[in-house]
């Protein structure tokens, strides 16, 4: 049954579409010279992919502006109470505090490691190799990266064998360490988890600062280090300056991406002991304390959080679009 | 002069070979950090139950060796995570396929249909792709229930397909609007319509950016939690592996036994695909650096 619906959608989904094109094509041929007809055909084309969007994007994004200034079961309005909860409630500030934390490090640590693996691995032969190691972690799903570490993170009191990796190499390395309970400690719990977002994103901003470096000429480089210039020296005034719109491109969409942060806590710590996100309040709101209107303005503050992002985004579309003309 | 250039390379020579050295140390290590979390999952996962929780998966690799694969049996056959891949293939393979044709229509005609509006509609779909889908979830949600599918793979796979748009109209009118204008027009003049350009020449000649877009939104939808979460939830029936493991993670807490080995199956696919398909899943990123 399951896998008569599979092929269904798989079969008939293009099969439908391909129908409706040509279909389509057939009305405003059979009436060619009206001209009027043929103007509707980018939006036949267009019709299967703008039903969707509004359906499922755009109308749903006016409505939660609208449940956000509404109470628990989205009926009355309670005018801006759900934003003053979010702005006044401890917990809520805790989670705040912790998205500032990720954004300023998490997108910093990626940004470093990435630069890092750029860098370093275009001056070997094993390039490839190097890179699809950092590079793995993004093919997994950030449960399995979950699991990973909190296996990595497994904390045994001191004295029995630690079975985690991270507590028994420092034990091995530091002298007199203190196995650590990297989790359940809340001076630690949050690095912890941003460490493992960390090691999931650093191959993407690796991947694109190793190609905007590789469009570095190399003629530039080479008249750096003619002139005498070390190499830390052509890193800081030749390469950073050249890459520096790549880097803001890598940031921004990190930005993005860990303002969304999910998988991560609701797996590793599910949000106890002050590791709460955004997006893990706006789903326990939404499905443990069945708060319609207190979900809608997390979502809200999140939309907020990332438009500056998606401006710049149309800002550099637009540029890139006057560039190639 | 030329003693000074002599002694200058001897030295330069010293340094640089020292440079090589530290560069690779530093380069191995990077790279040990980055593969010994995964490495220590599945030599784990392979290692019987009373081994992983007294001793770390390190002493594995000391002889005697004693790996089994009686931790994949078990998980397999005990905790639902058979169908679970099952499930997995059934939301991954239709949200990754109906957002792709639905897209190319819309980038083909971005791309080479003329009407009003199409520049700031455009850019109205680039905005979309940074959107956070949180911001749709309760009305979602709500219309779902309103129709009766919450729960269904249906609702799953039209959300996936729904979400995936932006992103994939983005990327593939990046692709065909690069097309050679000659080729389009010689085929119009020939008398050809939209539709048959389209079947004929801009999908065949596109085939390397569908399969960019294809790898990556197969593994954004494989990978995702949030929307099978919310929108199928964890009923064994329907539950996704990614949701199945994050209920283990509840239910069994430290059963470590069942844990590497369920994470481990859940990436295998990925890792089979990222390693066949490197190139064009890289390339899809490249791509895809607005994404999201």
């Amino acid at each position: 049954m399951k896998f008569l619906s599979l092929i269904a959608a798989v079969v008939s989904v293009p099969a439908l579409l391909a129908v409706y094109v040509f279909a389509a094509e057939r009305v405003i041929a059979g009436k060619r010279g009206t001209g009027k007809v043929s103007g509707a055909r980018p939006w036949l084309w267009l019709a299967p992919s703008f039903i969707l969007l509004i359906v499922f994007l755009a109308y749903p994004i006016v409505n939660t502006f609208l449940i956000s200034l509404k109470d628990a079961k989205a009926d009355g309005f309670v005018g801006l109470a759900n934003y003053a909860h979010v702005f006044t409630d401890p917990g809520m500030l805790v989670v705040l505090r912790n998205n500032a934390a990720w954004l300023i490090f998490f997108t910093l640590g990626t940004l470093g490691f990435g630069l890092l693996m750029a860098v370093l691995s275009d001056r070997v032969k094993w390039e490839p190799v190097a890179k699809a190691a950092v590079f793995i972690p993004m093919a997994i799903s950030f449960v399995a990266a979950g699991i990973i570490w909190r296996f990595m993170f497994e904390f045994r009191p001191a004295g029995e064998a630690q079975i985690g990796t991270v507590n028994a190499v420092l034990s091995a390395i530091v002298p007199a360490f203190e196995p650590k309970a990297w989790l359940f400690d809340t001076s630690s719990n949050n690095v912890a988890l941003i460490a493992v977002g960390i090691w999931m994103w650093t191959g993407f901003a690796m991947v694109i600062l190793s190609a905007g470096l590789k469009a570095i000429p190399v003629e530039l480089i080479e008249a750096a280090r003619i002139d005498g210039a070390g190499e830390l020296q052509i890193f800081m005034r030749v390469i950073l300056p050249l890459a520096a719109p790549t880097i803001a491109v890598v940031a921004t969409t990190l930005m993005v991406n860990v303002l969304k942060i999910f998988d991560i806590v609701y797996v590793m710590t599910n949000g106890a002991l002050g590791t709460e996100v955004i997006a893990n309040r706006m789903y326990k709101e939404l499905f443990n304390y069945r708060n319609f209107g207190r979900a809608g303005a997390i979502a809200v503050i999140l939309l907020v959080a990332v438009a500056p992002v998606m401006v710049i985004n149309i800002k550099r579309f637009k540029e890139s679009r006057k560039a190639n003309a | 002069m030329r003693d000074a250039t002599r002694t200058f390379g001897a030295r330069g020579k010293v340094r640089r070979l020292s440079g090589r050295v530290l560069l690779n140390l530093t380069l191995i290590a990077v790279c040990a950090i980055w593969l010994v979390p995964t490495v220590g999952l599945l030599v784990s996962s392979l290692r019987p139950k009373e081994l992983i929780a007294v001793s770390g998966w390190w002493e594995a690799l000391a002889s005697p060796l004693r790996l089994t694969l009686e931790n994949y049996v078990n998980v397999l056959s005990r905790a639902n995570m058979g169908t679970s891949f099952l499930n997995s293939l059934m939301v991954a393979i239709p949200g990754t396929l109906i957002p792709m044709c639905i897209a190319a229509y819309a980038a083909y005609a971005f791309a080479w249909m003329e009407f009003k509006g199409k520049e700031w509609m455009y850019l109205v779909v680039i905005a979309l792709i940074a959107v956070p889908i949180q911001m749709t979830l309760i009305p979602v949600l709500r219309l779902f229930n309103t129709l009766g599918i919450t729960g269904s793979f249906m609702a799953v796979w039209l959300a996936h397909a729904a979400y995936g748009l932006p992103f994939s109209i983005y990327l593939l009118r990046n692709f065909i609007g690069q097309l050679p204008r000659s080729m389009l027009e010689s085929a119009f003049i020939d008398g050809a319509s939209h539709p048959v350009v389209f079947f004929r020449l801009v999908l065949p000649t596109s085939l390397p950016a569908i399969a960019s877009l294809g790898i990556f939104q197969f593994m954004w939808v494989w990978n995702d939690l949030l929307v099978s979460l919310i929108f199928l939830g964890g009923t064994p029936d329907v539950a996704p592996m990614t949701v199945t493991i994050a209920n283990m993670v509840n239910s069994y807490g430290g059963g470590w036994e069942y844990l590497t080995a369920a994470a481990f199956i859940s990436m295998a696919l990925p890792l089979v695909v990222f390693f066949a398909l490197q190139k064009y899943f890289v390339r899809g990123v490249l791509a895809g650096s607005v994404k999201e």
